[in-house]
C-alpha cells in the first residue's frame, strides 16, 4: 500500500518536473529562434518558401470556411434580429463578430490544424531521419536554417489569413442577408460602417491574429524540434501541436478580449 | 517548384491579404468617414447623462459634427462632465444648448446642439453652460401616471 502511494507521488512529481522542464526549454527555444532570426531573415527566400507552404496552401480552406461562417451568421443573425424588428443591424452583427472574434480565432484554429501540424511533422521527421544532426555536422545551424523561417512564415501568414477570413465572412453575410433574404443593402453597409471602428475593432482583430500566429508557430516548431525521433514520437508531437495550440489560442483570446474590450 | 513561381504565389497571397485588410478598413470600418482634420474640445456638464457612451455622436440638425471623447464625474458638484471632440470646420455660438437625445425609441443616445444666437463663438476648452439631461423613461412614465392619478382624483 505504502509503496503504491509513494510510487504515485513519485510519478506525479516526475510529470510536474517534466512539464516545467519542457516549459523552460520552450522559452529558451523561443529565445534561440529570435536570436537566429537575423541570419535567416537575411536569406528571405527561405521564409518566402515557407509562406507558400503555410499561407498560400491554406488559402482554400480559409476562404471556403470564411464564406460559410459568414453565411451561417447571416442566417442565424437575421432569425434573431427580425424578432426585434431590427434586421438592418445584420451587417453590424456579422461584421463585428467576424472582425473581433471569429475571424482571428477560427482562422487560427484552422491554421493550427492545417499548417501547424504540417510544420511539426516536417521538423519531427527531419529529426527522426537525422537531417538536423547532419546539418549540425556541416556547421549549419538547424534553428537558423529550418526552424526560424517556418516560425516567421507562420507569424506573417496568420494575420493575412485572418483578414481574408473576415473579409470573406462579411461577403458571405452580405450574400445571405442582402441577396438571399433581402435586407436593404444601404442599411446593411451604412450601419456596419457606423459601428465598426478601425482602431477599436479591426486593428484589435489584427493584433489578436498576430499574437495567435506567434503562439501557433512557436508551439508547432517547438513540438517538432522536441519530438522523440521515432514514428510514434512524431505522430504524438503532431497531435500535441494541434491540441496545445488550439487551447492556447482560445485561452489567450480570452485574455486579449478582456484587455481590449473592457466594456464602456 | 522554382523560385520565380514561388515568389509570384507568395506575392499574390500578400497582395490579396492587404486588399482584404483595405476592404475591412474602408468598406466595413469607418475609415472613409472618420474625420482626420483639426478638432477642438468642448465641455458640458449634465445632471444625468442616461446611457451616453464615449464615441457617441454630437449632432446639429442631424449632421454629425463631433464625437464624445470622455465622460467624467465632477465630485464637487455631483454632475457628469462630458468632453466632446468637435470637427474644427464648425464653430458654434456661446449660448448653444446641449441636449442628450435618443435616436429612435430604443436607439443609442447622442448629444444634440441647439444653436443659439450669440455673436461670440465657443473656443477650444470652453464649457457649454446650458444643458438638458437625458430623458429617463421610467421618470417619464411615473410623471405621466402621477398626473393621470391627480386628474382622476380632482374630477371626483
Amino acid at each position: 500500500m505504502r509503496e503504491r502511494i509513494v510510487g504515485l507521488l513519485r510519478r506525479l512529481g516526475a510529470s510536474v518536473v517534466d512539464r516545467v522542464w519542457r516549459l523552460g526549454f520552450a522559452a529558451r527555444f523561443f529565445g534561440l529562434i529570435l536570436l537566429y532570426s537575423g541570419p535567416s531573415l537575411r536569406r528571405f527566400f527561405l521564409t518566402v518558401r515557407e509562406i507558400y507552404f503555410t499561407g498560400v496552401l491554406s488559402l482554400v480552406i480559409i476562404l471556403v470556411s470564411g464564406i460559410f461562417v459568414g453565411m451561417v451568421l447571416g442566417l442565424q443573425g437575421y432569425d434573431t434580429l427580425q424578432r426585434y424588428g431590427s434586421s438592418e443591424a445584420l451587417g453590424v452583427l456579422v461584421a463585428l463578430s467576424l472582425v473581433r472574434e471569429l475571424g482571428p480565432v477560427v482562422a487560427a484554429l484552422l491554421f493550427a490544424s492545417r499548417a501547424g501540424s504540417a510544420i511539426t511533422a516536417e521538423i519531427g521527421l527531419m529529426k527522426a531521419t537525422e537531417q538536423l544532426s547532419a546539418m549540425e555536422m556541416m556547421a549549419v545551424n538547424p534553428i537558423a536554417r529550418v526552424v526560424a523561417p517556418r516560425f516567421w512564415a507562420g507569424v506573417i501568414s496568420m494575420p493575412i489569413l485572418a483578414a481574408l477570413f473576415s473579409a470573406m465572412g462579411v461577403f458571405g453575410g452580405y450574400l445571405v442577408g442582402v441577396k438571399l433574404i433581402g435586407v436593404d443593402p444601404g442599411a446593411f453597409w451604412s450601419q456596419m460602417q457606423a459601428s465598426v471602428d478601425v482602431t477599436e475593432d479591426i486593428l484589435n482583430g489584427v493584433i489578436k491574429s498576430v499574437v495567435f500566429g506567434i503562439i501557433i508557430s512557436w508551439i508547432a516548431v517547438f513540438e517538432g524540434y522536441d519530438a522523440e525521433p521515432t514514428a510514434e514520437g512524431v505522430s504524438g508531437a503532431t497531435t500535441r501541436t494541434v491540441v496545445t495550440s488550439s487551447l492556447a489560442v482560445l485561452a489567450s483570446d480570452f485574455i486579449l478580449t478582456a484587455l481590449m474590450f473592457r466594456g464602456g | 517548384m522554382n523560385r520565380l513561381t514561388l515568389d509570384l504565389w507568395v506575392g499574390c497571397f500578400v497582395a490579396i491579404g492587404l486588399a482584404s485588410l483595405l476592404f475591412l478598413a474602408l468598406k466595413v470600418g469607418n475609415l472613409s468617414t472618420a474625420s482626420t482634420g483639426a478638432t477642438y474640445r468642448l465641455e458640458a456638464k449634465f445632471d444625468n447623462i442616461g446611457s451616453l457612451k464615449v464615441r457617441a455622436p454630437v449632432k446639429t440638425a442631424g449632421v454629425v459634427v463631433g464625437r464624445v471623447a470622455e465622460i467624467g464625474f465632477d465630485a464637487a458638484n455631483y454632475v457628469a462632465v462630458v468632453t466632446m471632440k468637435m470637427d474644427g470646420r464648425y464653430k458654434f455660438p456661446r449660448d448653444t444648448f446641449a441636449n442628450i437625445n435618443t435616436s429612435g425609441l430604443l436607439g443609442e443616445q447622442y448629444v444634440d446642439f441647439e444653436v443659439g444666437g450669440d455673436t461670440e463663438q465657443l473656443q477650444d476648452g470652453d464649457v457649454i453652460k446650458k444643458t438638458q439631461s437625458a430623458v429617463v423613461i421610467e421618470k417619464l412614465i411615473s410623471q405621466f401616471l402621477f398626473s393621470k392619478a391627480s386628474e382622476d382624483s380632482s374630477k371626483k
